[in-house]
């Protein structure tokens, strides 16, 4: 006899374990399924080598949510936020950057390429905090539908009308711009130097496969505001223990609630009977009945994986087909024998108890880009590099060090096919090292682990398809309303009581929890408990 | 002019903030850089030392110094046992709290008493008739609290692997190895942040030394200084009220209203009443039996509430990074409850939490208040729920801290 569950989630990932949590917080049965040995999905850490333990693929908490954190406990449940101290940009001619939480210092960092550039900065960043105040709102609840006729989305509708056409005009003229414009032209309206920008830009092309030039990349400059917002509160942080602390305490938090939890139980699909999710059939061959059946995959593997077009609308499955995933980035993830030296700044420092750079200015960015046009890594790409070690002490043994690189462009559609990328991961895991060593010179001596991981690895290991780190890219034309499909971005899909709680729906991508809790919330009613 | 303490030339060189307070009489860090954060998180995830010699620190020793404690204090002393520390207050004749602090039992003849407020002449006076020594040695005994998950590690270098087994609230006797030198001092596994922690005593002369010797171990441990600004985050989350700021001595207190008793600050489980008399007894007996008007409770304030009144005027929610003390007025519907003394955003926790103090009627847990909050110059409230303390209570704080095992040569 089958065993029977309000809700079966597939993918122990963060966004379907907090799912998992909030449905068995309102009393439901509910069962969550990993494939892996261990939970997180992508926010996962893992000792693999004795004593350093790494944030494998997402090394940083982004924008978790404050009120998750507070609803599901999850301090309680062992998670402990540590911030980033500093953004730190070395320079290969021996000069830096450091930007970092006194804003006299900053300013006097940033007046060594531009005095007008330092002065401009807290005048960009209250104009940016306010940008943030706007779309904080709409990351904390659903999705706007604007063809929905419903008393309640139409109020929402016109809420967020309303916040958005009551701003001063300057405001609303800036919001526009930003929502257009790309990341580099939109700084160019404010800033000069070179150096500044670059490592600011960056962040418009995180995940996407586009280049810091390409228009619609300054929307995500916002994103780094928000966590400012969050506040004295700083959701951009460190997670004490690795990333995958997020994921166990959001497990621990819905086995608290009564949560059933299982690893190592792969899905196969998602049992389809009269257009109506019924539950899942595991590759064991084990049956799940469940009431609802709730997605922590990303659209693809969940729709064409778990689905099958046989049972989805062509309408929908064409909407499904031109959603961007087009992995762009790659991981190399170090264990080092002591501390890294910069040339440009030796030794130990505020600097390396953030994030850090590999981003010299925005032509190196748009030729690292240019390089990943026509179907090749970069060969000196960008690396935004952290050192967690250095404020959790728990990652690695004493003066011993884990270091955490995400390399940007390493395509999925490698030249003749993202299948040639075993054979070419060591010599792109080689092209991440060359480049620490013309900023660390002795970087490869210190050495004692590497792990290399291409998109394709991710997509293989860690199934997320094409191994695009956010379930799909985070450009406007797939946030909100668009998120994964236009019509479809409440959680609910085609087939009923299948939900997705995924990165792949809105908000979004990121260590945020939202999309999980969002759902959860959706298939409660839409009630805020 | 304040003085500065034995640990002050070091302090001084690595206090580039100039931020200072003083501290009964002493120079005392409030931050040693321009945010208090990044000692906050080395608390927490590391390991920080802190400068405690500002203290008041009493010998009381000879036959009868058990007795003249047991006097004084609202618990007894006769069978503590040599080697355990207890947190304690005392009380005047009526039963109103006088200070809190620490008792270590050393010896069969032998305490050390700690105190925010001098006591000296309070223990004296009380002395009569018994064969007991009352010395004042808050400046010559130096004190530093090594507090945070990495701090046994650390502690372990300059006095050995037996620290590890050294006992919640327990004190030994030890050899510092200080500079090529062995040093006897005390250590007391004690401290005001909630968290894994001791407390080093020594003498002021080998204050230096015993610092050095410190920075040193802890090096790769991650070991920073702290001030008071993150001490004074730490403690709220830890649910240690503060003298002076969540209640008035009844030394200090000019009317009667601003008086407290045991009960009132949640102190109940320190009283000991079945024993022969103490200062304060009939009072405290019989406060008992009425039950406290008053109580001592932790209070979470809804962020939502919080963000939403921001929001009104455009917004984004703010709050100093320090710990709030100004008090602020709570409500039950039209009525004032009761008032919160200390508040803080808890950057580990993600709430915004207050210490407070409620109305008996409306002091349980999970009770509803609304707590005044000022914005823009106007005063709005936001819901508050009372919580129970600590907010923040880790295993490590009482568990046996696990040693990694010794390594071979400095790493």
């Amino acid at each position: 006899m089958a065993r029977s569950f309000d809700a079966v989630i597939v993918g122990g990932g963060h966004n379907g374990l907090a799912c998992a949590a909030y449905l068995a917080r309102a009393g439901k049965k509910v069962l969550a399924l990993e494939r892996r040995h261990v939970l997180g999905g992508a926010a996962v850490s893992e000792e693999l080598f004795p004593g350093f333990t790494y944030s494998v693929c997402s090394y940083v908490v982004s924008l978790l949510r404050p009120w998750i954190i507070r609803d599901l406990e999850l301090s309680r449940f062992g998670l402990e936020m540590i911030p980033l101290e500093a953004s730190f940009l070395p320079l290969p001619d021996g000069g830096s950057l450091l930007r970092g939480a006194d804003p006299d210092e900053t300013r006097l960092e940033i007046s060594r390429f531009s005095r007008r550039d330092a002065e401009t900065m807290p005048e960009f960043g209250r104009a940016m905090s306010k940008m943030g105040l706007f779309a904080k709102p709409i990351i904390d609840s659903q999705a706007p539908d604007p063809k929905s006729f419903r008393p309640g989305d139409l109020m929402q509708l016109l809420r967020l009308g309303r916040h958005f056409t009551n701003a001063p005009p300057d405001e609303l003229e800036l919001r526009l711009k930003l929502m257009t414009m790309s990341a580099v032209d939109f700084l160019d309206e404010w800033f000069e130097s070179d150096v500044l920008k670059a490592p600011m830009a960056v962040s418009g092309i995180i995940g996407t496969f586009l280049g810091v030039r390409s228009p619609g990349t300054a929307y995500v400059l916002l994103h780094h505001y928000m966590g400012e917002i969050d506040g004295a509160f700083r959701s951009w942080g460190f997670a004490r223990g690795g990333t995958g602390s997020v994921s166990n305490a959001i497990a621990a938090s819905a086995r608290h609630f009564g949560a059933e939890i299982r690893t190592q139980a792969s899905v196969e699909k998602i049992l389809i009977r009269g257009g109506e999710a019924r539950g899942v059939v595991l590759e064991s061959g084990e049956e799940i009945r469940a009431k609802a059946v709730v997605s922590g995959c990303d659209p693809r593997r969940t729709f064409f994986g778990f689905v099958g077009r046989e049972n989805l609308p062509d309408e929908f499955c064409a909407g499904l087909d031109s959603y961007r995933f087009r992995g762009s980035s790659g991981k190399v993830n170090l264990a080092l024998d002591r501390l890294p030296s910069f040339t440009c700044r030796p030794g130990n420092g505020t600097h390396l108890r953030g994030d850090i750079a590999i981003a010299p200015g925005i032509d190196y960015l748009e030729h690292a880009y240019d390089q990943a046009k026509y179907g090749d890594y970069s060969e000196r790409p960008y690396l935004n590099i952290v050192i967690p070690s250095v404020v959790d002490p728990t990652l690695a043994p004493p003066g011993k060090h884990v270091m955490s690189c995400f390399v940007q462009y390493a395509p999925y559609d490698i030249k003749e096919g993202p299948e040639r990328w075993p054979e070419r991961r060591e010599a792109f895991g080689d092209a991440v090292v060359d480049t620490l060593a013309e900023y660390i010179p002795d970087i490869r001596e210190i050495i004692l682990h590497r792990q290399v991981l291409s998109p394709w690895d991710i997509e293989k290991e860690y199934g997320l398809t094409e191994g695009n780190i956010f379930h799909g890219e985070l450009s406007l034309e797939q946030l909100a309303f668009l998120r994964p499909v236009a019509g479809w971005s409440r959680y609910k899909t085609p087939v009923k009581n299948l939900w997705l709680a995924s990165s792949g729906a809105h908000p979004g991508g990121g260590i945020m929890a939202a999309p999980g809790a969002l759902c959860a919330r959706a298939m409660l009613g839409g009630r805020r408990s | 002019m304040p003085r500065p303490t034995p640990f002050h030339p070091r302090t001084s060189e690595l206090c580039t903030s100039l931020l200072y307070k003083e501290w009964a009489g002493c120079y005392a860090v409030r931050r040693y850089d321009v945010y208090h954060e990044r000692e906050y998180y080395a608390l927490r995830h590391q390991a920080t030392v802190m400068d405690a010699t500002p203290l008041y620190k009493y010998e009381v020793q000879g036959p009868d110094a058990a007795a003249l404690l047991s006097r004084v204090m609202v618990r007894g002393f006769m069978k503590a046992k040599p080697g355990r520390v207890a947190y304690v207050c005392w009380c005047d004749q009526h039963g109103k709290v006088l200070d809190d602090g620490t008792v270590t039992r050393l010896g069969e003849e032998h305490f050390r008493v700690t105190s925010a407020d001098p006591a000296l002449a309070w223990l004296q006076r009380n002395a009569r008739g018994l064969t007991v020594q009352v010395n004042d040695i808050s400046r010559t005994l130096g004190a530093l609290a090594l507090q945070g998950p990495r701090s046994c590690e650390i502690l372990r270098q300059i006095i050995g692997p037996s620290v590890a087994d050294l006992a919640f609230f327990g004190a030994i006797a030890v050899n510092y190895q200080l500079d090529g030198k062995s040093v006897e001092g005390v250590v007391t596994r004690t401290g005001y942040t909630g968290d894994l922690g001791y407390e080093l005593w020594i003498e002021a002369e080998h204050a230096l030394f015993l610092w050095d010797a410190l920075m040193e171990a802890g090096r790769i441990h991650g070991l920073l200084p702290m001030g008071l600004d993150a001490l004074d985050v730490a403690r709220v989350e830890a649910g240690f009220l503060l003298g002076g700021v969540d209640y008035t001595s009844a030394r200090t207190a000019f009317i009667e209203r601003q008086k407290s008793t045991p009960f009132e600050l949640g102190f109940d489980w320190m009283v000991k009443l079945k024993r022969p008399d103490f200062v304060g007894k009939a009072a405290l007996c019989s406060e008992k039996e009425r039950g406290p008007a008053r109580r001592f409770v932790g209070l979470e304030i809804h962020w939502d509430d919080f963000a939403d009144i921001h929001e009104a005027f455009g917004l984004p929610p703010h709050l100093t990074p320090e710990t709030c003390r100004e008090g602020v007025p709570l409500y039950a519907g039209q009525r004032q409850v009761g008032y919160a003394t200390s508040r803080t955003f808890s950057p580990l926790l993600k709430k915004y939490l207050a210490l407070a103090t409620l109305q008996s009627g409306h002091a349980e847990p999970g009770t509803e208040l609304q707590i005044e909050v000022t914005c823009e110059y106007e005063r709005k409230v936001a819901r508050a729920t009372v919580r129970e303390l600590p907010f923040y209570n880790p295993e490590r704080k009482k568990a046996k801290p696990p040693l990694a095992p010794a390594r071979e040569g400095p790493v």
